[in-house]
């Protein structure tokens, strides 16, 4: 057999070897990560805090009626069925100021029961925290919530959520949303 | 020189050879039947659009090929959240009836292995349907089979589009039988804990704006007691 034959064999054998190393062992995703700023309670479990600055960080607010929809020219589905439905999607931040992830937040008004106050909080990194707060704020304007599923990091935890709307001094209209966030591992001390 | 350029000749060969055959593999193929298909629980079905153009809000870091909607929607640029998008949309039901509104997050995720077929995205779904009650599906999907039988020959062909009929299931987990996790918040779904299995219908795709026509749909398992019978939920 020829050498430049050989030699073409020799090649077509380290590239597929090479090929399928790479899609081996490289990795296709990796997730850009920030610190956690996680603080540890007395009484056991974890709290992390987050913030979402508004208006810079609301992506959508939605609801049947609603003048001023974000983005602007965002048209709500018609119907009854959708009239008492707000649905808010925000940028997250940690404590540092950072983006970390995004949520949502649905306030509904229900015609036989209980108003519905939720927050979905999606960390690209970490994980998705799902919580249903209390139709009503306590003192201090915090509304508490708990904690009804986790994923991934967040998963296998018990806990609390809760909300409070700071305004900015002068506007009542912008300011900032803090959540607090009471992670308890199940199997743990509660 | 004549050696050099023969191996790095064979070594391209190589790798596309490698490519193609791990493109073809039959091995990598997901399941078509979710273990929900043979559940003996009632199920309920919710649809949607799965085309941008149709969500009421669409956004993702503005550089992918689908483009957010509304134009003036803010984008995901940010470091942490720039493999993610978002998508507000209607779901009817499954007489077509619009039946609440979802929430759907998505972000590539870590667990992706294309050596083992798995293209994987992170998803939760935060749905409320009005006067029934609110939950959230949260999954694993694998878009392989999807990029593989769709994105890459709409890419390759000439007019940079397909069409034809794809239908799969997308769910790979995080349940042991693919399917993933339903849990509930309120009204009539308050304490639910099931499964849920989301699967996608795709007849037209564009290289440039991406899904033309697709429907996606979500199947959530529920319990057999204590339900109220609804028009919507299938046997």
């Amino acid at each position: 057999m020829p050498v430049v034959v050989k030699t073409f064999i020799a090649g077509l054998i380290l590239g597929i070897a090479a090929f399928t190393g790479a899609l081996y062992a490289i990795p296709a995703v990796d997730q850009h990560r920030e610190n956690s700023i996680i603080s540890v309670r007395t009484n056991g479990g974890n709290v992390e805090r987050y913030r979402v600055s508004v208006p810079v960080d609301r992506i959508m607010i939605g609801a049947g009626g609603i003048a001023n929809p974000v983005p602007v020219d965002l048209e709500w589905p018609e119907g009854d069925r959708f009239e008492n439905v707000n649905v808010e999607l925000f940028k997250l931040r940690n404590e540092r100021d950072t983006v970390i992830g995004v949520a949502s937040r649905v306030a509904a008004g229900s015609r036989s029961g209980e108003p519905v106050i939720e927050w979905v909080l999606h960390l690209p990194a970490r994980g998705s925290v799902y919580a249903t707060m209390s139709s009503e704020a306590g003192a201090g304007g915090v509304r508490t919530g708990s904690l009804r599923h986790g994923t991934r990091e967040f998963s296998a935890i018990a806990g609390a959520l809760a909300e409070r709307w700071v305004p900015a001094a002068g506007d009542a209209g912008n300011g900032r949303i803090e959540l607090e966030a009471s992670f308890v591992r199940l199997g743990e001390d509660e | 020189m004549k050696y050099l350029l023969t191996l790095l000749a064979g070594f391209a060969s190589g790798a596309i050879v490698a490519a193609i055959l791990f493109l073809l593999n039959p091995l990598t193929a997901a399941d078509e039947l979710s273990s929900l298909a043979v559940s003996g629980n009632r199920q309920m079905v919710l649809n949607y659009s799965a085309v941008a153009d149709d969500a009421i809000a669409y956004t993702n870091n503005g550089e992918s090929r689908v483009r957010p909607q509304p134009a003036a929607i803010l984008q995901l640029w940010e470091p942490t959240i720039r493999n993610t998008e978002v998508t507000v949309t209607v779901l009817n039901d499954g007489r077509g009836v619009p039946a609440g509104l979802g929430i759907k997050f998505a972000s590539l995720s870590e667990s992706t292995r294309l050596f083992h077929g798995m293209a994987n995205v992170d998803s939760v779904w935060h749905v409320y349907l009005p006067d029934r009650g609110s939950f959230v599906v949260a999954q694993r999907e694998n878009y392989f089979d999807y990029l593989r039988d769709i994105v890459i020959p709409a890419t390759w062909s000439s007019g940079k589009n397909w069409k034809g009929e794809w239908q799969a299931n997308l769910t790979a987990g995080p349940g042991t039988l693919g399917t993933g996790e339903v849990a509930g918040g309120s009204g009539e779904f308050a304490g639910l804990d099931s499964e849920a299995v989301e699967s996608l219908a795709a007849r037209a795709y564009s290289a440039q704006t991406g899904p033309v026509a697709a429907d996606g749909l979500l199947t959530i398992e529920l319990p057999r007691a204590g339900r109220t019978e609804l028009a919507s939920d299938q046997p």
